[in-house]
């Protein structure tokens, strides 16, 4: 009985949980990667125990990977020396460390996953709890295998109706983003339902929960359904059964109705994420570089969006376009499947997957005076260099037709042109 | 007793600590330049038992430690705010700094009152107008974590379990 984080603690407790106590939870991977791993194996080695269990921890390199830097090199050192002396299982480097956790079947509904890295929500949208936590705290969970948790109260975002043509769930994200503004959901868990969510594919899904960190959310969380399940058998090599939990007579602490089929595209300005537009406010304004990227908006489905609006055109000359695919195996799904020709011909640089420019360390870092329009989450000052350049949050569509002109542009008629 | 140092509203990890000084995680260096941005005076003259006093969200955006450790190496001994970023609450926490929520204290407090805390009870005491304030009192495992100095050294001599036992919960 309870909230969709209310169960899922629950059966993960073997006992009835309620908001605002207090656990000591087993979890079932712990996450780290490149940026947040050296400190994690410092607090390790201070406490001075051995690792309860090897087959829980994963460790990614995605943030600056390959190393743009001695520092960054010596960090991966670092890291290869312990899983070496450790002989850990799950070292991966294929891809953001979030699409990789989901692609190689980590996730499952039910599961508690806990990441160094303030995206690890993202596992919610699979029916997982998913949470971010600081480095200290993974080597407490390697050593001990657990985590304390405060069970959090749950804001509800119900989801209605159909969205328009050009209108995606990162328009609709956004937008919830500007509602509920930068700590509308701290200490909260956010569950997103209704039956825009139940008719979403999973590509889609997974923005809600991974934008919820925008929010300050403790988890943002969709309740595993057919759609979950489905994904997880034809997509993953994650083995079931898997148990679809779902709210039971929840009690909200608030619940936030939207109808999407109002919703016009939509567009997080510099500098603050809840600084949300309708895009036709922001339209023609300049942008330096058009970034297509990161754990939030790079899977297949958005570079086949890309593609289509691009294909047989050529991006404005004098802005930058990257394109960053979030794994190697979307990568080569574009590549088999002629995308990344596509995305080329039509003048796009594209990288080698991973985190890529979205933490401003390599591969699109912005002068000051700069402007950028990304598929990213966060748009914090400087996030993606220097702390005089802007950073605009928006669809990939809205990124493809931002790339043709120049300007920031609504996809929508090049989306209508490309239908007919 | 100490000094109150006031900031605003959404202070993230970045204006705590920028990112350009995180390649130490030593407390003492990290503390040289902690708010250099927004407060340069700070560092330079803060005192042992000062307390930070911030705005809405403390501590928001990345995950990253350096934040709360430059704070806690500056030999604050807690931050009060209305309310805390998550991850900068967990990991303020896990290292031993102590924190407060505490919106009214907040709104009542300007820079350099004369503050006192009690943690255990989470009584504020503004010296400089005379006024009382009481923010939640922290949980006893948070305590234990405090006074342990950082859940690291907790672990050193006790079982994870240690920590809820007789907590609430
Ligand atoms: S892509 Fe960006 S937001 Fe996602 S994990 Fe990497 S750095 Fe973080």
């Amino acid at each position: 009985m309870g909230t969709l984080i209310e169960e899922i603690f629950s059966r993960k407790a073997g006992r009835q949980i309620h908001a605002g106590e207090i656990l000591l939870l087993d979890v079932d991977y712990i996450m780290s990667h490149d940026n947040t791993t050296p400190l994690a194996i410092k607090a390790f080695q201070a406490i001075g125990k051995p690792i309860l269990d090897k087959n829980r921890i994963v460790i990614h390199f995605d943030h600056a990977y390959p190393a743009p830097n001695v520092l960054a090199a010596e960090n991966h050192k670092k890291i290869i020396e312990f899983v070496q002396a450790q002989e850990l299982p799950h070292f991966l480097h294929q891809g953001v460390c979030h699409q990789v956790m989901i692609e190689e079947g980590f996730i499952t509904p039910g599961a508690i996953v806990i990441g160094a890295d303030s995206h690890s929500n993202t596992y919610g949208a699979l029916g997982a709890f998913g949470t971010g936590l600081g480095s200290t705290e993974i080597g407490v969970a390697w050593a001990t295998g657990k985590c304390w948790f405060k069970v959090p109260e749950t804001i509800r975002v119900e989801l209605s109706g159909q969205a328009q043509h050009g209108v995606y769930a990162k328009d609709v994200m956004i937008h919830i983003a500007g509602l509920l503004g930068m700590d509308g959901g701290t200490y909260r868990s956010v569950e997103f339902g209704g039956e825009y969510i139940d008719n979403l594919p999973m590509h889609e899904r997974i923005i809600f929960p991974n934008m919820s960190t925008e929010i300050g959310a403790k988890c943002g969380l969709i309740a595993a359904d057919e759609v979950t399940i489905n994904y997880l058998e034809n997509e993953t090599p994650a083995e079931g059964p898997f148990e679809a939990l779902h709210p039971i007579n929840p009690r909200y602490e608030r619940i936030l109705e939207i109808d999407v089929a109002t919703l016009t595209p939509q567009v997080s300005c510099h500098p603050d994420v809840d600084n949300v537009k309708p895009l036709a406010e922001v339209e023609g304004l300049d942008v330096n570089e058009v970034y297509i990227g990161t754990c939030t908006n790079a899977r297949y489905e958005d570079l086949e969006i890309v593609a289509n609006m691009l294909k047989g055109k050529k991006v404005n000359p004098l802005v930058r376009v990257i394109v960053t695919p979030a794994s190697d195996r979307i990568y080569k799904k574009a590549l088999k499947n002629g995308l990344i020709e596509i995305l080329m011909d039509a003048g796009c640089t594209v990288t080698g997957s991973g985190c890529g420019a979205c933490i401003g360390r390599h591969g699109g870092i912005l002068a000051p005076g700069e402007r950028a329009l990304t598929t990213m989450n966060r748009n914090f000052i400087g996030r993606m260099g220097s702390p005089l350049s802007e950073i605009y949050l928006a669809s990939p569509a809205t990124a493809a037709a931002t790339a043709l002109t120049g300007k920031i542009t609504d996809p929508r008629n090049l989306l209508m042109q490309i239908a007919e | 007793m100490g000094k109150a140092w006031t900031f605003g509203e959404n202070m993230n990890t970045d204006e705590i600590i920028p990112g350009r000084f995180n390649i130490t995680i030593d407390p003492l260096e990290l503390a040289k330049n902690v708010f250099c941005e927004v407060k340069p005076e700070y560092a330079k003259t803060v005192q042992s038992g000062d307390v930070i006093v911030g705005g809405q969200n403390f501590g928001c955006g990345s995950s990253r430690e350096h934040a709360p450790i430059a704070i806690k190496g500056s030999q604050a001994k807690c931050i009060i705010a209305p309310s805390f970023a998550r991850i900068f609450f967990r990991n303020a926490i896990n290292i031993g700094l102590p924190i407060l929520e505490c919106p009214e204290a907040v709104a009542d407090i300007t820079e350099g009152d004369d503050i006192d805390v009690n943690l255990s009870t989470g009584e504020i005491f503004n010296r400089t107008n005379g006024r009382q304030y009481q923010a939640q009192a922290l949980p006893d495992f948070v305590l234990k974590i405090a006074e342990a100095g950082g859940i690291v050294n907790f672990l050193k001599t006790h079982d994870i379990q240690d920590l809820l036992m007789n907590a609430e919960g």
